[in-house]
């Protein structure tokens, strides 16, 4: 199986209230970058998906990552090289001059030049929360699409089982490739991902691999190649424009009760939200 | 501005709470609005949302509506949609996530994804979280028609008003080529007496700390309060909760009048799907949690001691 993913740098979410807000501008400056946390795990997938489990050196098929950013962020493509894929496609871009919309027709373009089996996802980027570019781009190609995935089974790399996360449960629907699916959380759990050649008892590390010393340095050496955003999007138009941020409202700690009486006392009494 | 359409969601044939949040939306946007119902029960659910004053109520359960995959609903939806709708609203339920983005492409249209606010002079503009709830960017939609998905917890349910609205069939469309290629194949859905938590007045969240006994310690609580039940990430992961409890940056957005956050530290993640909450209550044993921080009432206590006293407090007469 081919597989692109797609991988976005971002400023460190754990570190996500310390971003500088000002009325025309959020300043991340200080805050180390790491990879989309749901991106990382979406590469995990396609390595899962693109071996038997076993034997983790031996590719059956190929991984393909692309990014959206500027030079530097190819550091970022290189560590998910060192990890294991492939080859890497980096979109000379800065956030100003992208949104979602634009990603996925800029994808859309590199699809149809590297005409990738799967395309793989994170549900949503944690800076702008907005959780849609697998979807757009799902529609711009006119594929399926199976978001929010916690599971993928492949039986044959002609169609996967995939578990959504939805509100009510879990949703399982089949896809028939090509087809773009959207990565949740839990995918990185030990039995989430079966590629058609993984054994059935197999069980993965829980959570993403990590690369080897060798692999960091092997991985230098790996295509990665740079592409101009408007060769793969002609109209570079954004649908969406910024014009203003601003701060969360605040909200101050409260007190600490002694015993759980005295909280019982102060919900009815004071809060007034129990009877 | 011409004429809004919302998105309705149904659940086993009724109209989920969560699409009185989107006319909400509609009603603030100030236009007439439309409510599109689709789905198995669409008729009959019609006759649940006619009572909002909507313009009109279109509904269909053709059988290209069978199963909620946003293959078989966008291609309608937008083809309604181009007759004479120019702002298109969907709450941003795991549905509304799932389909908006669809309909949004083939409308040309530009998407502002869970929005928390809007502000009607001067254009529409729309006020949404980013970076985990930690700053608010305000946006504007560039093309002529507009795709919205809205916060439920940001957006009270609508009271009735206006109406009745007249029903009307929709004419549905082909669906996608797409459509072909995916198939719903079960819902797998833990039976559960607990209201939805996006619906709830009380929730009840457990975090990594409740191990195996996360259901024992906190089904008798909940089930006292009337609340539902939410988690953290850890726990779901673990497996001691399932994944749809989930509160969070990327799990449901709760801001219900208590939320009960027991063995729970406080990651950034978590704050962003709770900090709306009214009255925010932890117990925690460590006295540094972070969640003290956003925390109206703090009880520093081992949880399966704390837990169960709180039962036995709340059945004493108040
Ligand atoms: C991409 C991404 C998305 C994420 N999305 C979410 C999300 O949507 N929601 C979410 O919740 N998290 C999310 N997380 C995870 C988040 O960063 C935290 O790891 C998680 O919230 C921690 O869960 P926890 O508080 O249950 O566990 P821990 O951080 O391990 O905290 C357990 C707490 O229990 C307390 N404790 C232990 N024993 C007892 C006892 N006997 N009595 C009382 N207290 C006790 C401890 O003091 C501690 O504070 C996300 C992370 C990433 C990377
Ligand atoms: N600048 C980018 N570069 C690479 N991938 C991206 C970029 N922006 C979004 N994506 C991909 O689209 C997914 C969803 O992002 P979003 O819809 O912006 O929340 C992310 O998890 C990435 O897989």
């Amino acid at each position: 199986m081919k597989i692109l993913v797609a991988l976005k740098r971002v400023a460190d979410p754990d570190n996500a209230n310390k971003i500088k807000i000002s009325p025309n501008k959020i300043d991340t400056v200080g805050l180390e970058p790491k990879p989309n946390p749901f991106d990382e795990y979406a590469v995990e997938t396609a390595l899962r998906l693109t071996e038997n489990g076993a034997n983790t050196k031996q590719r059956i098929g190929e991984v393909i990552v692309v990014t959206f950013g500027p030079k530097d962020t190819e550091q970022t493509l290189r560590a998910a090289l060192a990890t294991g894929a492939d080859r890497a496609y980096r979109v000379d871009a800065t956030d100003d001059e992208l949104d979602g919309d634009l990603v996925a027709r800029a994808l859309k373009g590199l699809v149809e030049k590297e005409k990738p089996d799967l395309v793989l996802l994170g549900k949503q980027e944690v800076e702008g929360d907005a959780n849609q570019v697998g979807q757009l781009l799902a529609e711009y190609l006119g594929w399926p699409q199976a978001t929010f995935a916690g599971s993928i089974k492949s039986e044959d790399d002609k169609a996967l089982v995939v578990g959504r996360e939805v509100d009510g449960g879990s949703m399982i629907v089949k896809v028939t490739l090509p087809a773009v699916v959207t990565v949740d959380l839990r995918i990185v759990s030990p039995h989430a991902v079966r590629s058609m050649h993984t054994k059935p008892d197999h069980a993965y590390q829980d959570g993403v691999r990590f690369a080897a010393l060798m692999a960091i340095m092997a991985a230098k050496k790996k295509p990665l190649v740079e592409v101009k955003l408007a060769e793969l999007a002609p109209d570079t138009a954004l649908k969406i424009q910024y014009t203003a941020f601003e701060p969360p409202p605040g909200r101050k700690a409260g007190v600490k009760v002694k015993s759980v009486a005295e909280l019982v006392q102060k919900l009815r009494t004071e809060a007034k939200v129990l009877s | 501005m011409t004429h809004t359409l919302v998105i309705a969601e149904l659940h086993e044939g009724h109209v989920r709470k969560s699409t009185l949040s989107a006319v909400t939306f509609a009603k603030q946007v100030g236009s007439p609005f439309s409510i599109l119902v689709l789905g198995p029960g669409a008729k009959t659910a019609a006759a649940e949302l006619t009572g909002f004053g909507a313009a009109k109520v279109i509904a269909s359960d053709d059988a290209t509506f069978a199963q909620p995959l946003a293959e078989c609903y966008a291609p309608t939806i937008a083809a309604v949609a181009k007759g004479g709708f120019d702002v298109i609203v969907v709450t941003a339920s795991s549905f509304g996530k799932d389909l908006a983005p669809r309909v949004a492409a083939k409308l040309a249209a530009g998407y502002a994804p869970d929005i928390s606010a809007v502000k009607v002079e001067g254009g529409l503009s729309f006020k949404r979280p980013m970076y985990a709830g930690n700053a608010y960017g305000w946006c504007k939609i560039t093309t002529p028609t507009q795709v919205v998905s809205v916060r439920q917890s940001e957006f009270s349910a609508a009271e009735p008003s206006g109406g009745p609205s007249p029903i009307e069939a929709a004419t549905p469309a082909a669906a996608d080529a797409a459509a072909a290629r995916v198939e719903f194949v079960r819902l797998e859905a833990a039976k559960s007496e607990r209201p939805d938590l996006g619906e709830a007045r009380v929730v009840i969240s457990g975090g990594r700390a409740l191990k195996e006994k996360f259901a024992e310690v906190l089904e008798p609580l909940a089930g006292l309060v009337g609340a539902a039940i939410g988690a953290s990430r850890a726990a779901c992961d673990a497996g001691y909760a399932p994944p749809e409890l989930q509160v969070g940056q990327t799990g449901r957005v709760v801001a219900p009048q208590l939320y009960v956050a027991i063995g729970i530290s406080g990651a950034i993640q978590h704050l962003a799907g709770m900090k709306g909450s009214k009255v925010i209550v932890a117990i925690n044993k460590d006295p540094d949690a972070p969640i003290f921080q956003v925390a109206d009432y703090g009880l520093v206590a081992d949880l399966f001691t704390a837990v169960p006293e709180l039962v036995a407090e709340l059945k004493k007469p108040a």
